[in-house]
Protein backbone atom coordinates (compact mmCIF):
# COMPACT_ATOMS: atom_id res chain seq x y z
CA UNK A 1 0.00 0.00 0.00
CA UNK A 2 1.63 3.32 -1.06
CA UNK A 3 2.43 5.88 1.65
CA UNK A 4 0.12 8.92 2.00
CA UNK A 5 1.57 12.14 0.54
CA UNK A 6 3.02 13.51 3.74
CA UNK A 7 4.64 10.21 4.59
CA UNK A 8 7.74 8.42 3.43
CA UNK A 9 8.03 4.67 2.99
CA UNK A 10 11.43 3.62 4.28
CA UNK A 11 12.95 0.14 4.10
CA UNK A 12 15.65 -0.34 6.71
CA UNK A 13 18.01 -3.31 6.95
CA UNK A 14 17.53 -5.27 10.17
CA UNK A 15 19.66 -8.05 11.58
CA UNK A 16 23.03 -9.28 10.38
CA UNK A 17 24.12 -10.60 7.02
CA UNK A 18 21.16 -13.02 7.02
CA UNK A 19 18.70 -10.26 7.92
CA UNK A 20 16.22 -8.41 5.74
CA UNK A 21 14.48 -5.12 5.10
CA UNK A 22 11.78 -3.86 7.46
CA UNK A 23 9.38 -1.21 6.21
CA UNK A 24 8.49 1.87 8.24
CA UNK A 25 6.33 4.89 7.48
CA UNK A 26 7.92 8.14 8.49
CA UNK A 27 6.46 11.68 8.34
CA UNK A 28 7.99 13.86 5.64
CA UNK A 29 9.44 17.09 6.94
CA UNK A 30 11.11 20.04 5.23
CA UNK A 31 14.91 19.83 4.87
CA UNK A 32 14.82 16.32 6.28
CA UNK A 33 18.05 14.33 6.12
CA UNK A 34 18.34 10.55 5.97
CA UNK A 35 19.85 10.63 9.48
CA UNK A 36 16.75 12.49 10.66
CA UNK A 37 14.65 9.64 9.25
CA UNK A 38 16.70 6.91 10.95
CA UNK A 39 16.64 8.80 14.25
CA UNK A 40 12.86 9.31 14.01
CA UNK A 41 12.34 5.57 13.47
CA UNK A 42 14.53 4.69 16.44
CA UNK A 43 12.82 7.19 18.74
CA UNK A 44 9.19 6.72 17.74
CA UNK A 45 8.77 3.32 16.10
CA UNK A 46 11.47 0.86 17.10
CA UNK A 47 13.96 1.55 19.86
CA UNK A 48 15.90 -1.61 18.98
CA UNK A 49 17.21 -0.12 15.69
CA UNK A 50 21.01 0.06 15.85
CA UNK A 51 22.89 2.78 13.99
CA UNK A 52 25.91 5.05 14.40
CA UNK A 53 26.18 8.82 14.37
CA UNK A 54 28.05 11.49 16.31
CA UNK A 55 28.44 15.05 15.10
CA UNK A 56 25.44 15.04 12.68
CA UNK A 57 26.97 18.04 10.86
CA UNK A 58 29.25 16.37 8.30
CA UNK A 59 32.54 16.33 10.18
CA UNK A 60 33.00 12.91 11.74
CA UNK A 61 31.83 10.47 9.05
CA UNK A 62 30.23 8.10 11.61
CA UNK A 63 26.79 8.15 9.98
CA UNK A 64 27.91 6.69 6.65
CA UNK A 65 25.34 4.20 5.33
CA UNK A 66 24.10 2.84 2.04
CA UNK A 67 21.13 4.86 0.78
CA UNK A 68 19.38 3.38 -2.28
CA UNK A 69 22.53 1.37 -2.96
CA UNK A 70 24.95 4.29 -2.75
CA UNK A 71 27.26 5.00 0.21
CA UNK A 72 26.66 8.43 1.72
CA UNK A 73 26.91 10.49 4.90
CA UNK A 74 23.31 10.33 6.03
CA UNK A 75 23.53 13.58 8.02
CA UNK A 76 24.43 15.45 4.84
CA UNK A 77 21.99 13.70 2.53
CA UNK A 78 18.64 15.42 2.13
CA UNK A 79 15.82 12.98 1.60
CA UNK A 80 14.47 14.87 -1.44
CA UNK A 81 17.88 14.46 -3.11
CA UNK A 82 17.84 10.66 -3.06
CA UNK A 83 14.18 9.82 -2.97
CA UNK A 84 12.24 10.84 -6.06
CA UNK A 85 9.37 8.48 -5.36
CA UNK A 86 8.04 7.86 -1.90
CA UNK A 87 10.43 5.01 -1.07
CA UNK A 88 13.94 4.87 0.28
CA UNK A 89 16.18 1.91 1.14
CA UNK A 90 18.67 2.33 3.99
CA UNK A 91 21.29 -0.35 4.54
CA UNK A 92 24.65 -0.67 6.26
CA UNK A 93 27.82 0.19 4.31
CA UNK A 94 28.80 -2.43 1.74
CA UNK A 95 32.00 -4.49 1.84
CA UNK A 96 32.07 -4.64 5.64
CA UNK A 97 30.72 -7.31 8.01
CA UNK A 98 27.39 -6.30 9.55
CA UNK A 99 27.24 -6.25 13.34
CA UNK A 100 23.54 -5.46 13.48
CA UNK A 101 21.05 -3.39 11.49
CA UNK A 102 22.91 -0.33 10.14
CA UNK A 103 26.14 -0.89 12.07
CA UNK A 104 29.18 -2.44 10.39
CA UNK A 105 32.41 -3.76 11.82
CA UNK A 106 35.05 -1.27 10.74
CA UNK A 107 38.00 -3.36 12.02
CA UNK A 108 39.01 -4.63 8.59
CA UNK A 109 38.96 -1.09 7.22
CA UNK A 110 41.38 0.15 9.88
CA UNK A 111 43.48 -3.02 9.89
CA UNK A 112 44.16 -2.44 6.21
CA UNK A 113 45.13 1.15 7.01
CA UNK A 114 47.81 -0.28 9.32
CA UNK A 115 48.84 -2.93 6.76
CA UNK A 116 49.42 -0.17 4.21
CA UNK A 117 51.81 1.40 6.73
CA UNK A 118 49.50 4.37 7.06
CA UNK A 119 51.32 5.73 10.09
CA UNK A 120 53.95 8.45 10.14
CA UNK A 121 57.43 7.27 11.11
CA UNK A 122 59.62 10.11 12.35
CA UNK A 123 63.12 10.71 11.06
CA UNK A 124 64.16 13.22 13.71
CA UNK A 125 63.71 13.84 17.44
CA UNK A 126 62.64 16.81 19.56
CA UNK A 127 66.28 17.73 19.85
CA UNK A 128 66.54 18.39 16.11
CA UNK A 129 65.42 21.66 14.55
CA UNK A 130 61.92 21.86 13.04
CA UNK A 131 61.50 20.30 9.60
CA UNK A 132 60.98 23.07 7.06
CA UNK A 133 58.40 21.99 4.51
CA UNK A 134 57.31 24.74 2.11
CA UNK A 135 53.53 24.39 1.77
CA UNK A 136 53.67 25.21 -1.93
CA UNK A 137 56.31 22.58 -2.71
CA UNK A 138 55.06 19.85 -5.07
CA UNK A 139 55.46 17.17 -2.42
CA UNK A 140 53.47 19.07 0.21
CA UNK A 141 50.82 20.08 -2.33
CA UNK A 142 50.34 16.40 -3.14
CA UNK A 143 49.98 15.59 0.56
CA UNK A 144 47.55 18.47 1.16
CA UNK A 145 45.32 17.31 -1.69
CA UNK A 146 44.79 13.97 0.05
CA UNK A 147 45.22 14.66 3.77
CA UNK A 148 41.64 15.55 4.74
CA UNK A 149 40.40 11.95 4.89
CA UNK A 150 38.46 11.25 8.10
CA UNK A 151 38.17 7.50 7.62
CA UNK A 152 34.41 7.34 7.05
CA UNK A 153 34.57 4.25 4.87
CA UNK A 154 32.40 5.54 2.01
CA UNK A 155 35.15 4.99 -0.57
CA UNK A 156 35.83 1.49 0.75
CA UNK A 157 32.15 0.64 0.54
CA UNK A 158 31.96 1.99 -3.02
CA UNK A 159 35.00 0.18 -4.41
CA UNK A 160 34.20 -2.81 -6.62
CA UNK A 161 37.77 -4.15 -6.32
CA UNK A 162 37.33 -4.32 -2.53
CA UNK A 163 34.28 -6.49 -3.19
CA UNK A 164 36.13 -8.74 -5.67
CA UNK A 165 39.46 -8.98 -3.84
CA UNK A 166 39.21 -9.69 -0.13
CA UNK A 167 42.80 -8.66 0.58
CA UNK A 168 42.73 -5.39 -1.36
CA UNK A 169 43.85 -2.61 0.99
CA UNK A 170 41.29 -0.22 -0.50
CA UNK A 171 41.19 3.43 -1.45
CA UNK A 172 41.36 5.03 2.02
CA UNK A 173 44.37 3.06 3.27
CA UNK A 174 46.23 3.62 0.01
CA UNK A 175 45.31 7.31 -0.05
CA UNK A 176 46.74 7.74 3.46
CA UNK A 177 49.88 5.80 2.49
CA UNK A 178 50.35 8.21 -0.42
CA UNK A 179 50.27 11.23 1.88
CA UNK A 180 53.10 9.63 3.84
CA UNK A 181 55.06 8.61 0.73
CA UNK A 182 55.09 12.30 -0.19
CA UNK A 183 55.87 13.46 3.35
CA UNK A 184 59.50 14.53 3.23
CA UNK A 185 59.89 14.02 7.00
CA UNK A 186 58.84 10.36 6.94
CA UNK A 187 61.48 7.68 7.46
CA UNK A 188 59.67 4.51 6.31
CA UNK A 189 59.61 5.17 2.57
CA UNK A 190 60.85 1.82 1.24
CA UNK A 191 58.87 -0.28 3.73
CA UNK A 192 55.75 1.64 2.82
CA UNK A 193 56.24 1.16 -0.92
CA UNK A 194 56.62 -2.57 -0.29
CA UNK A 195 53.47 -2.54 1.86
CA UNK A 196 51.34 -0.91 -0.86
CA UNK A 197 52.58 -3.12 -3.71
CA UNK A 198 51.16 -6.23 -5.25
CA UNK A 199 47.76 -7.80 -5.86
CA UNK A 200 46.48 -6.49 -2.53
CA UNK A 201 47.98 -3.06 -3.00
CA UNK A 202 47.90 -0.18 -5.41
CA UNK A 203 48.47 -2.50 -8.38
CA UNK A 204 44.98 -3.92 -8.00
CA UNK A 205 43.28 -0.58 -8.66
CA UNK A 206 41.54 -0.48 -12.04
CA UNK A 207 40.70 3.23 -12.01
CA UNK A 208 36.94 2.73 -11.72
CA UNK A 209 36.99 6.02 -9.77
CA UNK A 210 33.99 4.95 -7.69
CA UNK A 211 35.94 6.13 -4.65
CA UNK A 212 36.56 9.57 -6.14
CA UNK A 213 32.95 9.85 -7.28
CA UNK A 214 31.62 9.13 -3.80
CA UNK A 215 34.11 10.74 -1.40
CA UNK A 216 32.14 13.28 0.64
CA UNK A 217 35.29 15.34 1.11
CA UNK A 218 35.92 15.39 -2.65
CA UNK A 219 39.27 13.69 -2.34
CA UNK A 220 40.63 11.55 -5.16
CA UNK A 221 42.00 8.23 -3.91
CA UNK A 222 42.34 7.34 -7.61
CA UNK A 223 44.91 10.11 -7.99
CA UNK A 224 46.75 9.02 -4.83
CA UNK A 225 46.81 5.40 -5.98
CA UNK A 226 48.11 6.47 -9.40
CA UNK A 227 50.87 8.27 -7.50
CA UNK A 228 51.68 5.06 -5.63
CA UNK A 229 51.82 3.21 -8.96
CA UNK A 230 54.37 5.71 -10.24
CA UNK A 231 56.39 5.61 -7.03
CA UNK A 232 56.51 1.80 -6.97
CA UNK A 233 57.32 1.61 -10.69
CA UNK A 234 60.22 3.99 -10.22
CA UNK A 235 61.45 1.97 -7.25
CA UNK A 236 61.26 -1.24 -9.30
CA UNK A 237 63.17 0.27 -12.19
CA UNK A 238 65.85 1.42 -9.75
CA UNK A 239 65.98 -2.05 -8.20
CA UNK A 240 64.83 -0.61 -4.89
CA UNK A 241 61.58 -2.59 -4.51
CA UNK B 1 53.57 -15.07 -5.83
CA UNK B 2 55.27 -12.61 -3.52
CA UNK B 3 54.12 -8.99 -3.54
CA UNK B 4 57.42 -8.19 -5.22
CA UNK B 5 56.62 -10.55 -8.11
CA UNK B 6 53.06 -9.28 -8.27
CA UNK B 7 54.31 -5.71 -8.55
CA UNK B 8 56.73 -6.78 -11.29
CA UNK B 9 53.90 -8.52 -13.12
CA UNK B 10 51.96 -5.25 -13.04
CA UNK B 11 54.95 -3.36 -14.40
CA UNK B 12 55.45 -5.94 -17.16
CA UNK B 13 51.77 -5.51 -18.02
CA UNK B 14 52.15 -1.73 -18.35
CA UNK B 15 55.46 -1.90 -20.24
CA UNK B 16 54.07 -4.43 -22.70
CA UNK B 17 51.02 -2.16 -23.00
CA UNK B 18 53.24 0.74 -24.02
CA UNK B 19 54.93 -1.43 -26.67
CA UNK B 20 51.55 -2.69 -27.85
CA UNK B 21 50.24 0.87 -28.10
CA UNK B 22 52.73 1.42 -30.93
CA UNK B 23 52.24 -2.03 -32.48
CA UNK B 24 48.45 -1.84 -32.40
CA UNK B 25 48.39 1.62 -33.95
CA UNK B 26 50.59 0.41 -36.81
CA UNK B 27 48.50 -2.77 -37.10
CA UNK B 28 45.19 -0.88 -37.22
CA UNK B 29 46.45 1.44 -39.94
CA UNK B 30 47.99 -1.46 -41.85
CA UNK B 31 44.86 -3.54 -41.87
CA UNK B 32 42.64 -0.62 -42.78
CA UNK B 33 44.88 0.07 -45.76
CA UNK B 34 45.38 -3.60 -46.61
CA UNK B 35 41.70 -4.41 -46.65
CA UNK B 36 41.05 -1.77 -49.29
CA UNK B 37 42.73 -3.92 -51.87
CA UNK B 38 40.84 -6.98 -50.75
CA UNK B 39 42.08 -9.48 -48.26
CA UNK B 40 44.13 -12.14 -50.03
CA UNK B 41 47.14 -14.27 -49.22
CA UNK B 42 49.00 -12.60 -52.06
CA UNK B 43 48.39 -9.16 -50.56
CA UNK B 44 49.46 -10.18 -47.07
CA UNK B 45 52.42 -12.34 -48.02
CA UNK B 46 53.58 -9.94 -50.70
CA UNK B 47 54.10 -7.45 -47.94
CA UNK B 48 55.60 -9.70 -45.31
CA UNK B 49 57.53 -12.46 -47.11
CA UNK B 50 61.25 -11.85 -46.92
CA UNK B 51 60.83 -8.48 -45.24
CA UNK B 52 63.18 -7.95 -42.31
CA UNK B 53 61.23 -4.94 -41.11
CA UNK B 54 57.83 -6.65 -41.02
CA UNK B 55 59.31 -9.80 -39.46
CA UNK B 56 60.94 -7.73 -36.75
CA UNK B 57 57.75 -5.77 -36.21
CA UNK B 58 55.52 -8.84 -35.86
CA UNK B 59 58.09 -10.58 -33.65
CA UNK B 60 58.06 -7.67 -31.21
CA UNK B 61 54.25 -7.61 -31.43
CA UNK B 62 53.99 -11.33 -30.62
CA UNK B 63 56.34 -11.15 -27.63
CA UNK B 64 54.53 -8.12 -26.20
CA UNK B 65 51.12 -9.73 -26.57
CA UNK B 66 52.34 -13.03 -25.10
CA UNK B 67 53.30 -11.07 -21.98
CA UNK B 68 50.27 -8.75 -21.90
CA UNK B 69 47.33 -11.10 -22.53
CA UNK B 70 47.99 -13.83 -19.92
CA UNK B 71 48.82 -11.25 -17.25
CA UNK B 72 45.57 -9.47 -18.01
CA UNK B 73 43.52 -12.66 -17.97
CA UNK B 74 45.19 -13.67 -14.71
CA UNK B 75 43.71 -10.62 -12.95
CA UNK B 76 40.24 -11.13 -14.48
CA UNK B 77 40.24 -14.79 -13.45
CA UNK B 78 41.39 -13.93 -9.92
CA UNK B 79 38.74 -11.25 -9.43
CA UNK B 80 35.75 -12.79 -11.20
CA UNK B 81 36.41 -16.55 -10.95
CA UNK B 82 38.39 -16.63 -7.73
CA UNK B 83 41.32 -18.35 -9.44
CA UNK B 84 44.26 -17.47 -7.25
CA UNK B 85 47.42 -19.17 -6.05
CA UNK B 86 50.35 -21.14 -7.37
CA UNK B 87 48.41 -23.38 -9.74
CA UNK B 88 46.56 -20.47 -11.34
CA UNK B 89 49.75 -18.45 -11.78
CA UNK B 90 51.53 -21.44 -13.30
CA UNK B 91 48.62 -22.03 -15.66
CA UNK B 92 48.87 -18.43 -16.95
CA UNK B 93 52.61 -18.83 -17.41
CA UNK B 94 51.97 -21.90 -19.54
CA UNK B 95 49.29 -20.00 -21.47
CA UNK B 96 51.80 -17.25 -22.18
CA UNK B 97 54.34 -19.72 -23.49
CA UNK B 98 51.70 -21.39 -25.63
CA UNK B 99 50.61 -18.03 -27.06
CA UNK B 100 54.23 -17.18 -27.77
CA UNK B 101 54.59 -20.49 -29.61
CA UNK B 102 51.47 -19.98 -31.71
CA UNK B 103 52.49 -16.42 -32.48
CA UNK B 104 56.02 -17.41 -33.46
CA UNK B 105 54.57 -20.02 -35.80
CA UNK B 106 52.35 -17.37 -37.39
CA UNK B 107 55.28 -14.98 -37.84
CA UNK B 108 57.33 -17.76 -39.45
CA UNK B 109 54.40 -18.61 -41.70
CA UNK B 110 54.16 -15.12 -43.12
CA UNK B 111 57.84 -14.22 -43.01
CA UNK B 112 59.51 -17.15 -44.69
CA UNK C 1 28.07 -8.09 4.19
CA UNK C 2 26.16 -5.85 1.79
CA UNK C 3 27.25 -5.46 -1.80
CA UNK C 4 27.16 -2.03 -3.38
CA UNK C 5 24.29 -1.87 -5.83
CA UNK C 6 24.24 -1.11 -9.54
CA UNK C 7 23.18 2.42 -8.63
CA UNK C 8 26.75 2.87 -7.50
CA UNK C 9 28.16 1.94 -10.90
CA UNK C 10 26.47 4.47 -13.13
CA UNK C 11 29.49 6.62 -13.79
CA UNK C 12 31.40 6.79 -17.05
CA UNK C 13 34.79 5.63 -15.78
CA UNK C 14 33.24 2.39 -14.54
CA UNK C 15 31.80 1.65 -17.98
CA UNK C 16 35.20 2.44 -19.48
CA UNK C 17 36.59 -0.29 -17.23
CA UNK C 18 33.90 -2.76 -18.32
CA UNK C 19 34.58 -2.05 -22.00
CA UNK C 20 38.31 -2.42 -21.43
CA UNK C 21 38.00 -5.71 -19.56
CA UNK C 22 35.40 -7.30 -21.87
CA UNK C 23 37.30 -6.26 -25.01
CA UNK C 24 40.53 -7.62 -23.53
CA UNK C 25 39.00 -11.00 -22.73
CA UNK C 26 37.36 -11.30 -26.17
CA UNK C 27 40.60 -10.31 -27.92
CA UNK C 28 42.49 -12.90 -25.87
CA UNK C 29 40.02 -15.54 -27.09
CA UNK C 30 40.35 -14.33 -30.70
CA UNK C 31 44.14 -14.18 -30.75
CA UNK C 32 45.02 -17.90 -30.88
CA UNK C 33 42.49 -18.30 -33.70
CA UNK C 34 44.16 -15.40 -35.52
CA UNK C 35 47.58 -17.01 -35.13
CA UNK C 36 46.26 -20.39 -36.31
CA UNK C 37 44.67 -18.80 -39.37
CA UNK C 38 47.90 -17.05 -40.35
CA UNK C 39 49.82 -20.27 -39.83
CA UNK C 40 47.86 -21.72 -42.73
CA UNK C 41 50.41 -19.97 -44.90
CA UNK C 42 53.04 -22.40 -43.61
CA UNK C 43 51.63 -24.96 -45.95
CA UNK C 44 51.45 -22.64 -48.92
CA UNK C 45 49.81 -19.42 -50.01
CA UNK C 46 46.98 -21.48 -51.41
CA UNK C 47 46.02 -22.75 -47.98
CA UNK C 48 45.82 -19.19 -46.64
CA UNK C 49 43.79 -18.11 -49.67
CA UNK C 50 41.38 -20.98 -49.18
CA UNK C 51 40.84 -19.81 -45.64
CA UNK C 52 40.50 -16.16 -46.67
CA UNK C 53 37.79 -16.97 -49.21
CA UNK C 54 35.71 -18.17 -46.28
CA UNK C 55 36.10 -14.76 -44.66
CA UNK C 56 34.13 -13.06 -47.43
CA UNK C 57 30.93 -14.27 -45.84
CA UNK C 58 28.97 -11.25 -44.48
CA UNK C 59 28.71 -12.73 -40.99
CA UNK C 60 32.46 -13.20 -40.87
CA UNK C 61 33.02 -9.68 -42.17
CA UNK C 62 30.70 -8.33 -39.47
CA UNK C 63 32.72 -10.24 -36.85
CA UNK C 64 35.92 -8.79 -38.29
CA UNK C 65 34.56 -5.28 -37.91
CA UNK C 66 33.59 -6.16 -34.34
CA UNK C 67 37.09 -7.44 -33.59
CA UNK C 68 38.66 -4.31 -35.04
CA UNK C 69 36.34 -2.25 -32.86
CA UNK C 70 37.34 -4.30 -29.80
CA UNK C 71 41.01 -3.81 -30.62
CA UNK C 72 40.58 -0.08 -31.14
CA UNK C 73 38.52 0.25 -27.94
CA UNK C 74 41.04 -1.68 -25.87
CA UNK C 75 43.84 0.39 -27.41
CA UNK C 76 42.27 3.81 -26.79
CA UNK C 77 41.05 2.82 -23.32
CA UNK C 78 44.51 1.51 -22.50
CA UNK C 79 46.13 4.75 -23.65
CA UNK C 80 43.80 6.63 -21.32
CA UNK C 81 44.87 4.41 -18.39
CA UNK C 82 48.56 4.81 -19.17
CA UNK C 83 48.10 8.58 -19.27
CA UNK C 84 46.23 8.62 -15.95
CA UNK C 85 48.66 6.31 -14.19
CA UNK C 86 51.92 7.69 -15.49
CA UNK C 87 51.23 11.30 -16.28
CA UNK C 88 48.97 11.94 -13.32
CA UNK C 89 45.31 12.49 -12.74
CA UNK C 90 43.79 15.70 -14.00
CA UNK C 91 40.22 15.85 -12.75
CA UNK C 92 38.91 18.22 -15.40
CA UNK C 93 40.31 16.19 -18.26
CA UNK C 94 38.60 12.94 -17.28
CA UNK C 95 35.45 13.34 -19.32
CA UNK C 96 37.46 14.62 -22.29
CA UNK C 97 39.74 11.60 -22.18
CA UNK C 98 36.81 9.21 -22.08
CA UNK C 99 35.17 10.96 -25.01
CA UNK C 100 38.43 10.89 -26.98
CA UNK C 101 38.91 7.19 -26.25
CA UNK C 102 35.36 6.33 -27.28
CA UNK C 103 35.52 8.49 -30.38
CA UNK C 104 38.87 7.10 -31.41
CA UNK C 105 37.66 3.52 -31.17
CA UNK C 106 34.59 4.24 -33.25
CA UNK C 107 36.74 6.05 -35.81
CA UNK C 108 39.07 3.11 -36.37
CA UNK C 109 36.24 0.61 -36.57
CA UNK C 110 34.38 2.80 -39.04
CA UNK C 111 37.44 3.26 -41.27
CA UNK C 112 37.90 -0.48 -41.36
CA UNK C 113 34.26 -1.16 -42.05
CA UNK C 114 34.11 1.35 -44.87
CA UNK C 115 37.18 -0.10 -46.53
CA UNK C 116 35.96 -3.62 -46.11
CA UNK C 117 32.55 -3.21 -47.61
Amino acid sequence: MPAPENQLEVRVWRGGAEGGYQTFQVPRLASQTVLDVVTWIQRHLDASLAYRFACRVGMCGSCAMSVNGVARWTCRTHVEKVCDGERMDIAPLANLPIIRDLVTDMSAFFDKWARAKGQFVPSSTRKDPFALVPPDSRARAAVDAAIECIGCGVCYASCEVVAWNRDYLGPAALNRAWTLVRDVRDAAHSERLAAVSGDAGCHACHTHTSCTERCPKHLSPTASIAGLKRATALAMLKGAL
Amino acid sequence: MSTRSEARAWLAQRLSAAVLAVCVLVHLVTLIVAVRHGLSAEAILGRTRGSVAWTAFYSVFVVAVAVHAPLGLRVVAAEWLGWRGIVANFAWLVAGIALLGLGARAVLAVAL
Amino acid sequence: MMHSGWANRGHAAFWAFVVHRVSGVLLAVFLPLHFLALSQALADAGALDAFLVWTHHPLVEASEIAVVFLLAAHFTGGLRLLLIEFLGWRGEAQKAMLAAAGGGAVFFALMFALNLI
